[in-house]
């Protein structure tokens, strides 16, 4: 009897058990309050479930009963890190619905901040990204860099991060006089800033191996998943709104849009890395021709939009940011949907990281770029 | 008392005598190592207080800031205030840990380091324990930590601390060769484990200047593995901060947590005792062979001086790493050591014996 | 690709389809629950179509009825299609899940149904994602009350 279950114990491989990890609420990667159920054989991540919802504060349901107006404020508490962009994307949405003949100089400014907005983002990201791979130096990399554009945004508008710059019809205050300089002076400093992003991270042997070939998602998959921004380009899916579906000054600046194939890490990580170029371009063509005018067009106090349904799309840091407005005609709207990118990004986690180890997963969150309040909002 | 900054010895000698000529000899030797006990305890208290203060200006100074600065001029202070706080602080036992188990661990990895730095000779005549297997001793008694990190991991009934720990086991064990190794290298110059000897070998000249191109790849090797060896980045797989919040010793607080932060420091400086002590010379001057002239000069700094200074180097370039590169993947961990640091370390190895028979070292 | 060509394959394979809203900004149609599945396969698969991306999917309630509205548009051709599902039935309404057909769609539907109760059949994995296991109600009905957290002006 003993001997035939020492003989079946030899006969069989020991046994092996999958096991369950709570990664966060409160864990460094997360960034933020984001919960991911790991189920781990070893440190090799058979699932990713993620549950959502820590922050979530209903903004949907909070537009119902606010004005047009109000709404503008409440969307740079989603996704803190591109809000102008969010604000931009339900003013213009407000100004589709009313068919607003908005300004030149609103149109130029507004693309501007826009970009400089996605530089921060990019930046805070890129110094992230080392941290979570265990280069915490870069995390002080990237927050020197971003500082002085943070000092350009506090200089025009008086906010550093929620910045509510924009209004419906145009902008809040016109720019500072020392916008135009100081912009400038960035965009040569980051010049020769880039680069240094590049000799820290980017070439470093120990950082292309824990990137190059992880974190895989293909093109299809990508698509659909509805994984937009850098995150989506990086696998081969042309979704720069920007390109498809230009708006404010988008469609007469000259820029490229940054598709990877590969589809990994290193390819996100590239594709943002590129994007930085992509936009103090953007701002080079556009900073000295900012035309004269006024900086906002002429709105009644209460703004009712017309029946019906209106859809805006923009392009933030993290991807298609959409705001689909259901308006019955009062002064706020009827139903107010945000399609928030982070929310599909995070969707698609679970096919990238499957099979791939802990670190990995760390790896790979960090090049999805995640906002947690963009996903739960 | 003769007291000579240059040779301990007759200063050392002359305390013994006196102790034997107040007490009787067996509480004669009882007195001597309790006095060396209470040296040891204060040098590593200090050693650890100033290695996070200075560790923590290194990494500043990377990262373009300034570091504490508000505890006492310049934040000298503020180590103190932190050991304070962790005084104070509520010892945690997380529910269902193995509470004796838990205890133990903390002990286990603070005592590994107390006793390789017995081993460790910080000038001349200045060594407790000068064994004819000194080197041996050291490589093999910090390594015990390696136990304390295991049951710290098993014991706090944490799975980040497993996962912690299990990498740190598998880590140590496998790079623990690689230093050996690259350790033993040398010794086939040297000829001897015991540390004065290896010092005394260097008399003409550093290991490193002296063997050959073989010496220089030791070197490289050790520094490597030694980081991996004692968890430093990139090499933090155990803790991994990002991925595993603090590794094993995530649910420790208050003083055991003081425990586990000051044995990484004192292992820090154990690491770069033996690696100056190998390759540079330990208190050994810089001398070239018999430049007579040149000897002298170098000489005339203290050994003492020469000890912290190689320390203080060796130190400086393991936190370089730490605050620049990315961490590895516990595969790749392995991977850098089974295939390739493992093989080029046995060639060397083998290069050096050939060297060492052929006479062409210096 | 264009509406026009759209709207007539559409017609084609659902007859009782209803189009609006050409002279705002995308095409819609209206259909029923029942034609969903097969509507959206056609679309989805069709090498006309092939409306490959699901860019939003949400919900909207009418106090009398509900409507799914699901943004589509081709990554090819850029042509948008937005389809809406009516769902009479307020008490109990439910809808074929499209998670198959867009992987996205797992996340939203379960937004959907956390935020308006409506069911989606074989949905893998049909919980709360937003708001806690045990909430009652759901928020972004109109009838939705809730007094502690929410202040009527």
């Amino acid at each position: 009897m003993i001997n035939e279950e020492a003989n079946t114990a030899v006969e069989n491989k020991p046994e092996t058990q999958e096991y369950f990890i709570n990664m966060g609420p409160q864990h460094p990667s997360t960034h933020g309050v984001l919960r991911l159920m790991l189920t781990l054989d070893g440190e090799i991540i058979k699932k990713v479930e993620p549950h959502l919802g820590f922050i979530h504060r209903s903004i949907e349901k909070m537009c119902e009963k606010d004005s047009y107006q109000q709404i503008v404020h409440l969307t740079d508490r989603m996704d803190y890190l591109s809000c102008h962009m969010n604000n931009e994307a339900v003013c213009l949405c407000v100004e589709q619905g009313l068919q607003l003949e908005i300004p030149e100089r609103v149109k130029v400014i507004r693309t501007i901040i826009s970009e400089l907005t996605r530089l921060s983002s990019h930046q805070l990201w890129w110094g992230v990204m080392g941290m979570d791979l265990g280069a915490i130096t870069t995390f002080l990399y990237g927050f020197r860099d971003r500082e002085m554009i943070t000092d350009i945004f506090e200089e025009t508008c008086g906010a550093r991060l929620t910045m509510n710059y924009n209004v419906p019809g145009g902008l809040m205050f016109d720019i500072h006089p020392n916008f135009q300089k100081r912009t400038k002076d960035f965009i040569t400093y980051f010049k020769k800033k880039l680069p240094e992003y590049d000799d820290l991270l980017s070439n470093n042997v120990i950082f292309t191996e824990r990137t190059k070939g992880i974190g895989m998602l293909s093109k299809e998959d990508a698509i659909s998943y509805g994984v937009t921004g850098p995150s989506g380009r990086a696998s081969g899916f042309s979704c720069d709104v920007r390109k498809h579906f230009p708006y404010s000054a988008y469609d007469r600046v000259d820029f490229r849009e940054i598709i990877y194939t590969e589809g990994d890490c290193y390819a996100r990580y590239r594709a943002r890395i590129d994007e930085m170029h992509e936009s103090m371009k953007i701002i080079e063509q556009l900073i000295d021709n900012i035309p004269e005018g006024d900086y906002k067009a002429k709105t009644k106090a209460v703004i009712k939009l017309p029946e019906g349904e209106y859809y805006q799309r923009v392009e933030t840091a993290r991807g298609e940011l959409g705001v689909y407005v259901v308006s019955d005609n009062k002064k706020s709207p009827y139903r107010l949907k945000f399609r928030s990118p982070g929310f599909s990004n995070l969707s698609a986690l679970n096919i990238m990281a499957k099979g791939d180890k802990i670190a990995d997963l760390v790896a790979t969150m960090s090049t999805l770029d995640l906002v947690i309040p963009d996903i739960d909002r | 008392m003769n007291f000579n900054i240059y040779d301990f010895t007759g200063f050392v000698n002359s305390i013994k005598q006196w102790l034997n000529s107040v007490f009787p000899p067996a509480v004669a030797d009882i007195t001597g190592f309790v006095i060396i006990g209470i040296c040891f305890l204060t040098f590593i208290t200090l050693l650890g207080l100033s290695l996070v203060y200075i560790e923590r200006k290194v990494c500043a100074f990377f990262q373009q800031r300034l570091g504490p600065m508000r505890v006492g001029f310049w934040g000298t202070a503020q180590t103190v205030a932190d050991i304070i706080k962790l005084i104070f602080k509520e010892p945690l036992i997380a529910k269902g840990s193995d509470k004796f188990l838990f205890n133990l661990a903390a002990f286990i990895v603070i005592v590994a380091p107390f006793m390789a730095i017995a081993a460790v000779p910080f000038a001349k005549g200045l060594h407790v324990l000068d064994f004819d297997i000194g080197l041996f001793f050291i490589t093999a008694v910090s390594s015990i930590g390696v136990t304390g990190i295991l049951l710290a991991g098993w014991s706090s009934n944490n799975k980040y601390s497993l996962i912690g720990a299990m990498r740190s086991g598998a880590q140590i064990v496998s790079y623990e060769l690689s230093v050996v190794l690259s350790l033993l290298t040398i010794i086939v110059l040297t000829g001897s484990l015991q540390l004065s000897a290896i010092i005394e070998s260097q008399r003409d000249g550093w290991w490193i200047f002296k063997g050959n191109i073989p010496a220089i790849i030791a070197f490289f090797i050790f520094i490597i593995a030694s980081t991996a060896e004692s968890n430093r980045g990139p090499f933090d797989m155990a803790e991994a901060e990002s991925e595993l919040t603090a590794g094993f010793h995530t649910e420790y607080s208050g003083i055991k947590f003081a425990y586990f932060f000051l044995a990484e420091y004192i292992n820090l400086f154990i690491i770069a005792a033996v690696g100056a002590t190998v390759f540079f010379g330990g208190w050994m001057p810089l001398h070239i062979g018999n430049f007579e002239f040149f000897n002298k000069i170098m000489d005339f700094i203290p050994p003492i001086i020469w000890f912290f200074g190689k320390i203080a180097a060796l130190i400086f370039l393991i936190m370089w790493f730490k605050w620049t590169f990315p961490r590895l993947r516990i595969d790749q961990l392995l991977t850098l050591e089974w295939k390739y640091l493992l093989p080029i370390n046995l060639v060397n190895l083998l290069m050096m014996s050939v060297v060492a028979l052929n006479g062409w070292h210096f | 690709m264009n509406n026009e060509l759209l709207r007539s394959l559409i017609s084609s394979k659902v007859p009782e389809a209803e189009f609006s809203g050409e002279e705002t900004q995308f095409l819609n149609v209206i259909i029923k629950p029942e034609d969903l599945r097969t509507l959206t396969e056609f679309l989805r698969n069709d090498p006309q179509t092939k409306l490959d991306f699901l860019f939003c999917m949400t919900a909207v309630d009418w106090m009398t009825h509900f409507f799914t509205v699901y943004h589509l548009r081709s990554t090819e051709t850029d042509q948008t299609l937005v389809i809406k599902v009516k769902i009479n039935d307020r008490e109990n309404p439910e809808v074929e899940t499209v998670c198959d057909i867009w992987k996205t769609a797992e996340f939203h539907e379960r937004e959907v149904y956390d935020l308006f109760g409506i069911k989606f059949k074989n949905h893998p994995d049909l919980r709360r994602i937003l708001l806690e296991d045990d909430w009652v109600g759901y928020p972004l009905r109109k009838d939705y009350k809730d007094e502690a957290n929410i202040v009527e002006l």
